[in-house]
């Protein structure tokens, strides 16, 4: 059992860490960009910089997230 | 396709595919050792070489690409935004410069892997990444060799495959030597100025990767990855200078 425990805290810190909001916001922008995709196939060269953006916007609401904790 | 041309557009093809690969190989051994990551590699070029020898040219239709390069590329996009808020708050100040090293060595010791010396110790956060990046392009590299070489004029069946792998061999032979010769100037660059430079690599990688998976046609294609990295350097540097300007301030009215 705590093996499994440590098994699984390693790859929770390892692909989550300290800011499980960034990891969230990748699973839900791909999960959306695969629908938008599915449902729009015309919409594929259009949704790259939309996958950039909201990388970009994620990454700025955990830094200041971060920085206003300090 | 002619031989010559078959030749040459796996060479160019394989060169890109391998020097990608060859990226996240130097960024992970400079960064987390060069023994684990090597292993990791390995394990990839061999599992390779076991599928294609299990499945030969039908490996191309075996495994669904587009779902590896979305699992891949978001497990990569994942692990480099992490890599790259970290080096961030470093390089504005905002977290110690070292604590990576104390918050992975705890990992580590709860994994109970750790002996007393640190020797013969495996890093799974080195070995993981250079596993998973050598073998999504390894798999890229068997595609082109098998649908250049099937779809060529250069010879019917198995000969155009042998001439697109002679290509793929003459591309790994170059890329392996650049390699050698650039990792030890670059291990000279200071750690954190590493750290953050990985960290926009495999954020760059892996959003390509996992946007490929996901359905998105980049419009540069393998090009868009410089964009990507590009874009998020100015991001990156933007919010270094704020946090750097707001810590300040924040110290000013303290």
């Amino acid at each position: 059992m705590r093996v499994l425990y440590s098994f699984g805290a390693f790859w929770w810190d390892f692909l989550v860490g300290d800011a499980w909001e960034v990891a969230a916001g990748v699973v839900v922008t791909l999960a959306a960009v695969m629908l938008l995709v599915t449902v729009t196939p015309a919409a594929a060269e259009l949704t790259g910089p939309l996958v950039v953006l909201a990388v970009i916007v994620l990454m700025g609401v955990s830094l200041a997230r971060e920085a206003s904790h300090r | 396709m002619s031989t010559f041309f078959l030749f040459s557009a796996a060479f160019l093809a394989c060169v890109v595919e391998m020097v990608e690969a060859l990226t996240i190989i130097l960024a992970t051994g400079i960064t987390r050792g060069w023994r684990s990551t090597i292993i990791g590699a390995s394990l990839a070029v061999t599992l390779l070489a076991v599928i294609i020898v299990l499945f030969g040219a039908t490996t191309a239709t075996l495994i669904p690409i587009d779902l590896l390069r979305l699992v891949v590329g978001g497990f990569l996009l994942v692990f480099g935004l992490q890599w790259l808020r970290k080096a961030i708050l470093r390089a504005s100040g905002l977290k110690a410069l070292h604590d990576e090293e104390l918050i992975f060595s705890k990992q580590v010791s709860t994994l109970g892997q750790v002996s007393p010396s640190g020797q013969g110790v495996i890093d799974w956060v080195g070995f993981t990444v250079a596993f998973k990046g050598v073998f999504l392009e390894g798999l890229e590299v068997v595609f082109i060799v098998v649908t250049f070489g099937a779809s060529s004029s250069a010879g019917a069946g198995t000969e155009g495959v042998m001439v697109a792998s002679a290509g793929a061999l003459a591309a790994f032979v170059l890329v392996a030597v650049v390699g050698l010769l650039v990792h030890r100037p670059l291990a000279q660059v200071p750690e954190n100025t590493m750290k953050f430079a990985v960290g926009l690599m495999l954020a760059a990688f892996g959003t390509f990767w996992a946007g490929e998976g996901a359905g998105v046609e980049w419009p540069l294609a393998d090009a868009t990855i410089l964009v990507l990295l590009a874009v998020y350097s100015v991001f990156a540097f933007a919010a270094v200078a704020l946090l750097k300007r707001s810590a300040q301030r924040a110290l000013a009215t303290a």
